[in-house]
């Protein structure tokens, strides 16, 4: 891969490399914004169904699924020509928090208001599971290797362990209050969880389920209860562990191999999620007060550019460019 | 597969204890019981029907709470479970729980201050844990404290002192009080006025209530009349039975807001309360209720909540143990409130944000951003540690 040296965003915008295109679901006017990576620019706006939150695409980035919470479906953009298409997938009620099997066929689904997680084969439009749950479900995250799902249920403060291959419920891991968010690490070996109200990451070892980890965060001048971490990202490299700190208006910057907080980097208010663009130089965060996304150069841990999108901005996806 | 699953448990278990005290599931079933105690009064009739006090008030939260504890419950083998007694208006909550109350480690109670302090001190109340949910009365948690009772209601210095500071950020601090003739009203208007003294807002004016004629024919005479001052900025109105609250705003001499009971009302909960996930409960206990939660619901649940979050994270179901959970640091309570919640450990008072909210809207959440504390910013709101009267909880920790 060709990594040129990049001094300034200017610069590094004239590469064609970097045109990707970023998706941010807008929660609070029921659209989608459609960023062009190279300008970091809003390019266009797509009406979907009501309070669309959580937004994942296919393996082969030819589609976008979309959580329209308040239509209670699950949408599906066609990356190619732009237009929702006409069939939606059955979501169960109030879907949420979503993730796609490495399988590019299942997709599970949290029903926050019924305590459940809803598996659907995206193919045949049908569900092929409903796991029983905590109460509100909301953090759903299947491993790399395809063998592992969780779901964390907020008010229930677990983690649900599930078979992805069996398609059973396994386990079950009490984390701190409020936990919202999971990530598996590239490799599956390793889980991250936030909980938003409990103010803490949870690191699990997947095999054991064991706890081996609780990080804290302390930003100097933020009131304690104002940190609440959501949204996770972690590069592939191993290296980093970026977390959205809610109302503190901050992401921290973690050593996902000492689990040392290395910086925390201001960013717009009440920020959510986060995507990576594929060379992973930089990192985009959604912020829902603020109504725009932060731009985050990698490199330097600095935040370079914030846009303006849509009303309550939630989730990110990116489709490299070329696809 | 069971036995895969057993030995995981058994892993987790283990790992919990060594890696984090603080979690540790139970292994073995656990059946909680929980024992309602409701003590009903003879309400005033309220002057309007459209909003009558439900006969339900408080238990339907304690019983989503149950639902929403089996549903956590189910999978770490505990059960919750619910006994409701129920005293009339003529009768007397004490004697008629008396016997149920040996049975039972844990109560959650709905009954003035004078009914409350007569079940605390029964011998069986003895070693037991009972929560308030429905007295705000402030000596309940200072010179009346009980060791043995924690509260989940704010007090009304709470809702006032949240009230104030709201009044204040917006220099809205010439106050004119309009107070009711009853006990509760009387209280919430000292209360009001400890708060203005506490943040720097002053009572400019005040009239007590004191006709028992139907407001609502006369309003447009009698409301300008009692609020004719040359200046404040905003009208008070202490009217916790719904008397005459409702028929101030726009009778005043002056175009001012309305405060309160009514108005821009402080409470620990509302219907209209929706961010952070409340969204949820309130979808929940309406498809239970068919009705909006009330504070009074909002307490029960939270009650509940302390409870099975003790059990959950302890593994213990008695009521020692759940006192000494809820009391300590490691309580930090997920409410639909965008902050944790503990109690403070020298009362027994839960720290909550107060909300300040119309009928149709959350206008503020308080602690107002400002109001500082060197301990939590919750603490501005109700009595501080230091001017405490409270002696049950023992020395300050």
């Amino acid at each position: 891969m060709i990594r040129p040296f990049i001094v300034a965003v200017m610069i590094a915008a004239a590469s064609p490399a970097m045109a990707h295109t970023l998706y941010i679901s807008n929660e609070k006017d029921n659209t989608l914004s459609v960023i062009d990576t190279a300008t970091d620019e809003v390019i266009k706006t797509i009406p979907v169904g009501k309070r669309p939150r959580g937004i994942v695409l296919s393996k082969d980035f030819s589609k976008l699924y979309i959580c329209a919470s308040d239509s209670n479906t699950v949408q599906v953009l066609d990356i190619k020509s732009g237009a929702l298409l006409p069939n939606t997938l059955p979501s169960g009620d109030d879907p949420e928090q979503f993730d796609l099997a490495p399988n590019n066929k299942h997709l599970y689904i949290a029903n926050e208001n019924d305590a459940a997680v809803t598996v659907v084969d995206t193919d045949t439009r049908t569900v092929v599971k409903q796991f029983d749950t905590g109460v509100e479900p909301e953090g759903i995250a299947v491993s790399p290797d395809g063998h592992w799902a969780i779901a964390t249920s907020e008010t229930t403060s677990m983690v649900h362990w599930f078979d992805a291959d069996k398609l059973v419920a396994l386990d079950d891991t009490l984390v701190d209050q409020r936990p919202r968010y999971g990530r598996f690490t590239k490799d599956s070996k390793t889980l991250w969880v936030s909980s938003e109200v409990g103010g803490t990451i949870t690191i699990m070892d997947v095999a054991s389920r064991k706890i081996s980890k609780v990080i804290t965060f302390d930003i100097p001048g933020v009131l304690h209860d104002e940190v609440q971490p959501v949204g996770i990202r972690l590069t592939s490299d191993g290296k980093y562990a970026f977390v959205a700190l809610g109302p503190s208006n901050h992401v921290a910057v973690v050593d996902a191999n000492t689990y040392e907080v290395l910086k925390y980097i201001l960013v717009g208010r009440r920020v959510w999620h986060m995507a990576l663009t594929p060379e992973e130089d930089k990192l985009y965060t959604t912020n829902g007060v603020s109504g725009d996304v932060t731009v985050i150069d990698v490199k330097t841990l600095e935040p370079t550019k914030s846009i303006k999108v849509g009303n309550y901005p939630w989730g990110a996806a990116i489709v490299p460019s070329g696809k | 597969m069971i036995e895969r699953k057993s030995a995981w448990r058994l892993t987790l278990a283990v790992a919990a204890c060594v890696m984090l005290p603080a979690l540790a599931p139970a292994a073995e079933p656990l059946a909680v019981h929980i024992l309602y105690l409701e003590q009903k009064i003879d309400r005033p009739p309220t002057l309007s029907n459209l909003d009558p006090v439900p006969a339900d008030l408080g238990v339907q939260g304690a019983r989503l709470g149950i639902i929403d504890s089996n549903t956590t419950g189910k999978f770490l083998k505990l059960t919750f479970d619910l006994t409701e007694v129920i005293a009339g208006p003529g009768e007397d909550i004490a004697a008629k729980a008396e016997t149920q109350l040996s049975g039972f480690d844990l109560a959650i109670v709905d009954a003035p201050a004078k009914a409350l302090l007569a079940l605390a001190d029964l011998p069986e109340a003895k070693g037991k844990l009972l929560f308030d949910a429905g007295s705000p009365d402030e000596a309940l948690r200072e010179a009346d404290c009980r060791a043995n009772v924690l509260h989940t209601l704010p007090t009304r210095s709470m809702l006032t002192d949240a009230l104030v500071q709201f009044l204040v950020k917006k220099q809205w601090k010439q106050i004119y009080l309009l107070a009711g003739g009853k006990d509760g009203d009387k209280a919430y208007a000292s209360a009001l006025e400890s708060s203005a003294a506490k943040f720097g807002a002053q009572i400019v004016g005040r009239k007590d209530w004191a006709t028992d004629a139907d407001v609502r024919r006369t309003a447009a005479e009698e409301v300008p009349l009692a609020t004719q001052a040359s200046s404040y900025d905003v009208v008070a109105i202490a009217d916790e039975s719904d008397q005459f609250g409702n028929s101030i705003a726009f009778n005043t001499w002056l175009s001012r807001a309305t405060v309160g009971t009514h108005g821009l009302v402080p409470t620990g909960w509302s219907p209209v309360v929706e961010a952070w996930g409340a969204a949820q409960l309130q979808g929940r206990f309406k498809a239970i209720a068919k009705r909006p939660m009330r504070d009074v619901d909002f307490a029960a649940w939270l009650a509940v909540r302390v409870i099975s979050e003790a059990v959950l994270r302890t593994g213990k179901a008695g009521a020692a143990n759940v006192r000494e959970f809820a009391l300590s640091p490691k309580l930090l309570l997920s409410a639909f409130k965008g902050r944790g919640l503990s109690f403070r450990p020298w009362n027994g008072q839960v720290r909550e944000p107060i909300h300040l909210v119309t009928p149709g809207a959350q206008i503020a959440l308080a602690p107002i951003e400002g109001y500082l504390h060197q301990r939590t910013d919750l603490d501005t709101l109700g009595p501080d540690q230091p001017e405490t009267k409270c002696k049950a909880f023992g020395a300050p920790q």
